[in-house]
């Protein structure tokens, strides 16, 4: 109730001092949008269905992007945390690419594939991959042994070890990991997609400033944030909560 | 020496067909007057490696510690158990009992010896041989009754048979209204009767039980020990029970075993021939507890004496702590 009031009591003055702002006329409107522009904005691009259609392909491929990316680092971070050679070599070198910020791989990925939903992806799955691996090895390194022992002694072997028991067993550990991805996942999709005209949410943020629609660019930046807060707020809080109704944690707050 | 424990093992009753009762070999005549189980005379069979449930032979673990020495945990063990016996295995802390029931799990290999079950060597992991771990490990992402399908899921059993099975294994240990409950859900005695119940549901030969109640409050304890000796009595398995508690050991086993504190070696073999069922605080059991104990001290001294720094000689003395568990 109290958080319900709080929230009520920022956004609205966060939204009338906007209001305000843009009614006082400092700067020129084609520069700092009313509310209401933006929300004129908002519904003619979903009117025109150009907005439907950007989110489902930036949905496409992130989905595709972030999935490649969780079978992967899923498979490197096993790796990386149950050999030791492994983990001294790839797990050395994938804390260090870490700093590299995705984007980077963006040139690579034009002459590697070419102007094309490759390179997206490749970029995609390069943003996410760092932080899954990282995350399944946390969690398999975190995970109690004794599960691992208990499923090797009622004849659990190799895959079946894996996904029945190694994986269920660390993935309270590698949540967050996966949200991180996710995020990660996100922010290089958008990134891309500003770079390389092709539809998608980056794209129509972009075609916002060739047509000088400040309100269009401020209506798909709040686009973008309510997709990633949405997916944050559903799919991961809502698996957080199952994984701590089961193994009976105490939601961390 | 007493009547209630006899002290060098060997010749004791063997079945002949483990469903033909085994549990209750022998009752001594002056064991007490309460009425046990009677005592069946049965042909007498010298123990030997054929017939063997589970068969250790020479059995060695070293491994190299941090600093790079040699250490020897287990020394030549060999120790053979019956079909559908109960032997219990006490030691002081450290002394590898635990590290026992691994390697006879197949979880570990061993350095040096063999481990044969009905004969055969031992090559990793089978679920003819369950583990139940001292602290439940039991799956807190599956259900109750997933747990205890668990092992049957992996061998490939239909799911029908696996239902029925789960279900069975459930009322055997009284949880059968717990099927759908998550783990975290229930007590340490529930856990530790569902590891029970997974264990069983594998249908292994050996259960091997590694101190499953040593976390649990007196009282639970009590009842698990009265359950698992029905259980045992009803299924014909045969237990391998590890546990610090001599007490305990004597209350359930049919033999207690002693080992020796680094490394660890078979110190003497106490066939138990107390009626069943038995009780914890029988005096009974808390005199032959006092025996085995009055064996077990010294090794107790000596792993004291090895926590300790040097200088402090910490000791338990003689019937001090002999009447009382420990």
């Amino acid at each position: 109730m109290k958080r319900a009031v709080r929230y009520v009591v920022f956004y609205s003055a966060l939204f009338g001092l906007w209001t305000l702002l843009a009614e006082l006329k400092i700067w020129p409107p084609y520069l700092f949008p009313t509310p209401w522009g933006v929300g004129e904005a908002l519904y003619a691009g979903f009117q025109d269905h150009t907005y439907w259609i950007a989110i489902r392909v930036s949905m496409q491929r992130v989905l595709i992007g972030y999935g490649i990316s969780v079978v992967l680092g899923m498979v490197l971070g096993l790796g990386v945390a149950s050999n030791k050679f492994l983990e001294e070599t790839i797990g050395g070198l994938l804390v260090s690419l870490q700093s590299l910020p995705s984007i980077c791989w963006w040139p690579l990925a034009l002459l590697w594939f070419g102007l094309s939903q490759k390179a997206i992806l490749f970029v995609v799955i390069m943003g996410s991959l760092l932080s899954v691996t990282l995350a399944m090895e946390d969690g398999r390194k975190q995970m109690p042994k004794i599960f691992g022992q208990a499923g090797r002694n009622l004849g659990a072997r190799g895959f079946k070890l894996f996904w029945y028991v190694l994986l269920p067993a660390s993935l309270p550990f590698m949540v967050s990991g996966l949200k991180q991805g996710w995020a990660f996942a996100w922010r290089s999709l958008i990134t891309a997609e500003m770079l390389y005209l092709s539809l998608g949410l980056g794209q129509v943020l972009m075609m916002g400033r060739d047509l000088n629609d400040m309100s269009a660019v401020i209506a798909v930046m709040i686009l973008i944030i309510a997709i990633g807060y949405l997916v944050d707020g559903i799919v991961f809080k809502g698996m957080e909560r199952h994984l701590q109704n089961k193994w009976g944690l105490t939601p961390a707050t | 020496m007493s009547t209630y424990v006899r002290k060098l093992p060997g010749h004791f009753p063997i079945p002949v067909d483990p469903g033909d009762d085994p549990r209750f070999p022998v009752v001594s005549a002056t064991a007490t007057g309460r009425a046990g189980p009677v005592a069946v005379d049965r042909p007498v069979r010298a123990v030997s490696p054929e017939i063997s449930k589970v068969g250790l032979s020479d059995l060695c673990l070293s491994y190299r510690t941090q600093n790079g020495e040699r250490l020897l945990a287990l020394d030549h063990i060999n120790l053979q158990v019956r079909t559908g016996e109960f032997v219990c295995v006490v030691g002081p802390s450290g002394c590898g009992k635990s590290t026992l029931l691994h390697l006879i799990a197949g979880l570990h290999p061993q350095t040096s010896g063999q481990i044969l079950i009905d004969g055969k060597p031992v090559q990793g992991p089978g679920t003819d041989r369950i583990m139940i771990f001292q602290e439940h490990a039991l799956f807190p992402w599956l259900t109750v009754g997933q747990n205890v399908e668990f092992g049957m899921k992996m061998k490939g059993i239909p799911k029908a048979e696996r239902k029925e099975k789960t279900s069975h294994y459930l009322r055997l240990v009284h949880l059968a209204k717990f099927e759908k409950s998550y783990i975290h859900q229930l007590s340490g005695g529930m856990r530790q009767r569902v590891a029970i119940a997974r264990a069983l549901a594998t249908e292994p030969d050996v259960l091997l039980m590694d101190e499953p109640f040593a976390a649990l409050d007196a009282q639970t304890r009590d009842l698990l020990h009265d359950e698992l000796e029905r259980i045992w009595s009803e299924t014909g398995r045969t237990i391998l029970f590890v546990t610090h508690n001599v007490r305990e050991a004597v209350r359930l086993g049919d033999r207690v075993v002693l080992l020796t504190f680094r490394p660890g070696r078979v110190k003497n073999g106490f066939p138990v021939e107390l009626p069943r069922p038995r009780h914890l605080e029988d005096p009974n059991v808390a005199r032959a507890a006092r025996e085995i104990l009055d064996e077990l001290r010294d090794e107790i001294n000596r792993s004291l004496e090895a926590e300790y720094n040097d200088g402090v000689k910490p000791r338990i003395e003689p019937r001090v702590a002999g009447g009382s568990r420990v």
